[in-house]
C-alpha cells in the first residue's frame, strides 16, 4: 500500500521534474528581445541588448568559454578600465567584476591570454582553462611608452598566427599641417608625424617591456586605424582607416561643404609589411575612384596623386568612422557571411552642415581573401531614428565588434554602454 | 565640542525655519548691468554671430552647439562659454589644445581663429553665450581689441 502511494506521488514529481529541465533548457536558449534590440537587421536575424554596462564600451573579446571581456575609453566609477561579464539567461550577461585601472581601446584575446591597451602601452593577462584572468592585478606590460598626444589616441590590437602583435598608432593630427586644422596651413616637409606614429606596428607577442626599437614600422601612411584584424585566409592584416577631415574648412576656395563631407572614403588596407598607404600625402576620391594630392601637398582636388602608394581594398562613406573589424568564421550565421568581414561604422561628425551618416554595422562579402562584392548595411538605426543619424546625435554608436564562441556577433556601443548580440535563427 | 555641536544645531534649525518661510528658492538676480547688456543684444549682432559661427565652428562644434563626445566639446552650459570673457576671446584668439573642459578630455585640436577681425569675434562669441540655451551678456568688439593687444602668443 505504503508502495503505492509513493508511486502515485513519484509520477508528479518525476513530471515537475521534467518541466523544470525544459525550462532550464529554454532558459539557456539565446532569446532576441522582441523588438531586435531597436536594430534593422536582415530577415532571419534576431538581436538581444546583453548588457546595459552605462560605460564607454569599446573593444570587446568573448573566450570560448562565452566570457566577455570589454575594454573602456576611461575607467568606471569603481576605477575598472576592463569589465568581465559572464552569460546569464535568454543570452544575456551580467558585469561580474573589473579590474587595470586605465582607459584605453584594444582589447584581444587568444587561448591562454589575454591582451589590453592603454593610450601608451599594451598588457598581458593570463587566461586559465575557464577563461578567468589569473592576474588581474598584476599583468605583464608587453609594450610601452608609445605616443599620446590626445588626438588618434586609441590603440588598437591584433594578432597573426606567427606571434605577432600589431598595434595602431595614430597620427597625433588631421593633415600634418604646420598648424593642425589651421584655414590654409600648408603640410610640413617630409611629415616628422610617421616617424613615431600614422602606422601600423609589430611587436613579439610574448616579449615583456617592447618599444619602438623592439619593433618594426609594419605600414606607413595610415592616419588612424581603429578596426583592424587578421585574415586568416588570406593570412594578412587588414585594417580601416579613419580619413582625414575638414578639406572645406581648411581649403574652402578648393572644396566646398558638400565634396568636403563625400571626400574622402573611409578606406580598407590589406597590408604586407613595408607598404605605405600614402598619408598625409594622399587621399582616395571615391567618387573619382582616384588616389589625389591632399591640398596640404599641393593638390587642388583635381590632380591625381604620384609615388608608390597602397591601392585601398575597399572604400566606404566619408568621415562614417570605422571603428571595429572582425573577419566572421562562425557556422551560426548562413554561408554568405563566413570569412567576410564586419565593419563597426562608430557614425560621422564631420560631414556638417550635410546630413551625417553611419552608427550602423555594414558586411563586405569576401571570397579567396578579398573583398568580392559590394557592401551592405548589416545592422542599422543603432541611432535610434533617422532623423537622430543625420542630426548626428545618436542614442547609441557601435564601437566593438567579437564572434561569440556559438557564432553570434556581439556589438559594443561607446555611448551608453549597451552591449548588443546578434544572432540568426533558422526559418 | 559641546559649542560647535550647537552651533550646528543652532544653523539646522534657522535654515530649517528659513525654508518654511520661503517656499519658492530665491533666484539669483541678475546685476542692473547684466540686464542691460542681455537687452542689448541685437537681431543684428546674432544673425552676422551666425554667420561667423557656420563658417568657422559648425563642422565640429555641430549645428546645435553640442559639440561631439571626446573629440570637440559643447559650447552650451559651460563656464568655458558662458564665464570668463577674457578667456573666451583667448580661446579664439590663440585656439585650445590638451585641456579638460568641464571634467573631459577632448581629443581634437581647435586652431587659431586670430584672422577673424574684432567684430566678427564679437558677434560670433555674442552668438554662441546667446544660443542652444546660453544666455550671457555681448561680446563687444572693443573688448575683443583690448584683449587682443594685450594675448601674449
Amino acid at each position: 500500500m505504503k508502495n503505492h502511494v509513493f508511486r502515485y506521488l513519484l509520477l508528479p514529481t518525476a513530471l515537475v521534474g521534467s518541466l523544470s529541465l525544459l525550462a532550464l533548457k529554454t532558459e539557456n536558449k539565446v532569446v532576441a528581445d522582441p523588438d531586435n534590440a531597436g536594430l534593422k537587421l536582415p530577415a532571419g536575424f534576431g538581436a538581444l541588448k546583453v548588457a546595459e554596462t552605462g560605460a564607454r564600451t569599446r573593444h570587446i573579446t568573448v573566450t570560448p568559454q562565452g566570457t566577455l571581456y570589454v575594454k573602456l575609453n576611461r575607467p568606471n566609477k569603481e576605477g575598472k578600465g576592463i569589465l568581465v561579464l559572464r552569460e546569464t539567461t535568454g543570452g544575456k550577461a551580467e558585469v561580474i567584476n573589473g579590474f587595470g585601472s586605465y582607459g584605453g581601446t584594444g582589447i584581444y584575446s587568444v587561448p591562454g591570454f589575454l591582451y589590453a591597451s592603454s593610450d601608451e602601452d599594451v598588457f598581458r593577462y593570463k587566461l586559465n582553462a575557464k577563461g578567468e584572468v589569473t592576474n588581474p592585478t598584476q599583468p605583464e606590460k608587453i609594450i610601452t611608452g608609445l605616443i599620446n598626444r590626445r588626438q588618434h589616441e586609441g590603440k588598437s590590437i591584433a594578432q597573426d598566427k606567427a606571434g605577432n602583435i600589431y598595434v595602431n598608432i595614430g597620427a597625433y593630427s588631421n593633415s600634418c599641417q604646420v598648424k593642425d586644422r589651421q584655414k590654409g596651413s600648408l603640410g610640413k616637409p617630409n611629415c616628422p608625424v610617421l616617424d613615431s606614429a600614422g602606422g601600423i606596428w609589430q611587436f613579439q607577442a610574448d616579449k615583456l617591456n617592447q618599444t619602438y626599437g623592439d619593433g618594426t614600422r609594419y605600414a606607413t601612411g595610415l592616419r588612424n586605424v581603429v578596426g583592424l584584424d587578421w585574415n586568416a585566409q588570406a593570412n594578412q592584416l587588414f585594417v580601416m582607416q579613419h580619413g582625414r577631415d575638414q578639406l572645406h574648412d581648411n581649403f574652402p576656395e578648393l572644396y566646398d561643404t558638400k565634396q568636403s563631407a563625400e571626400l574622402p572614403a573611409e578606406c580598407m588596407y590589406a597590408l604586407k609589411k613595408g607598404d605605405n598607404a600614402g598619408w598625409p600625402y594622399v587621399y582616395y576620391d571615391n567618387i573619382r575612384h582616384k588616389k589625389m594630392m591632399a591640398p596640404e601637398y599641393g593638390g587642388d582636388g583635381k590632380k591625381e596623386a604620384t609615388g608608390n602608394f597602397l591601392e585601398p581594398a575597399a572604400a566606404y562613406p566619408a568621415h562614417t568612422a570605422p571603428n571595429a573589424l572582425l573577419f566572421y568564421t562562425g557556422t551560426m550565421f548562413p554561408e554568405k557571411y563566413r570569412n567576410g568581414a564586419f565593419i563597426a561604422f562608430h557614425g560621422s561628425w564631420n560631414r556638417a552642415p550635410e546630413p551625417q551618416k553611419g552608427y550602423y554595422v555594414a558586411f563586405q562579402p569576401f571570397k579567396d581573401g578579398k573583398p568580392s562584392g559590394e557592401w551592405e548595411v548589416f545592422a542599422d538605426n543603432f541611432a535610434g531614428s533617422p532623423e537622430k543619424a543625420t542630426a548626428g546625435r545618436p542614442d547609441h554608436k557601435p564601437c566593438g565588434l567579437a564572434q561569440g564562441p556559438d557564432g553570434s556577433l556581439y556589438v559594443t556601443d561607446d555611448k551608453q554602454g549597451t552591449i548588443y548580440r546578434i544572432v540568426y535563427a533558422k526559418k | 565640542m559641546k559649542q560647535i555641536l550647537f552651533v550646528v544645531y543652532a544653523l539646522a534649525w534657522f535654515s530649517q525655519l528659513a525654508a518654511a518661510q520661503q517656499k519658492t528658492p530665491p533666484k539669483v538676480k541678475p546685476t542692473t548691468k547684466t540686464a542691460a547688456k542681455l537687452v542689448a543684444v541685437s537681431a543684428a549682432t546674432l544673425t552676422a554671430g551666425k554667420a561667423v559661427y557656420t563658417q568657422n565652428c559648425l563642422t565640429c562644434h555641430m549645428a546645435d552647439g553640442g559639440g561631439v563626445e571626446r573629440m570637440n566639446p559643447p559650447l552650451n552650459g559651460t563656464t568655458w562659454v558662458l564665464g570668463d570673457k577674457t578667456r573666451l576671446v583667448k580661446v579664439v584668439l590663440n585656439g585650445l589644445e590638451g585641456e579638460d573642459i568641464d571634467g573631459e578630455s577632448y581629443a581634437s585640436v581647435m586652431p587659431a581663429f586670430d584672422a577673424l577681425t574684432d567684430k566678427q569675434i564679437a558677434d560670433v562669441l555674442t552668438y554662441v553665450r546667446n544660443s542652444f540655451g546660453n544666455k550671457a551678456t555681448a561680446v563687444a568688439p572693443a573688448e575683443v581689441k583690448a584683449i587682443r593687444a594685450a594675448n601674449k602668443k
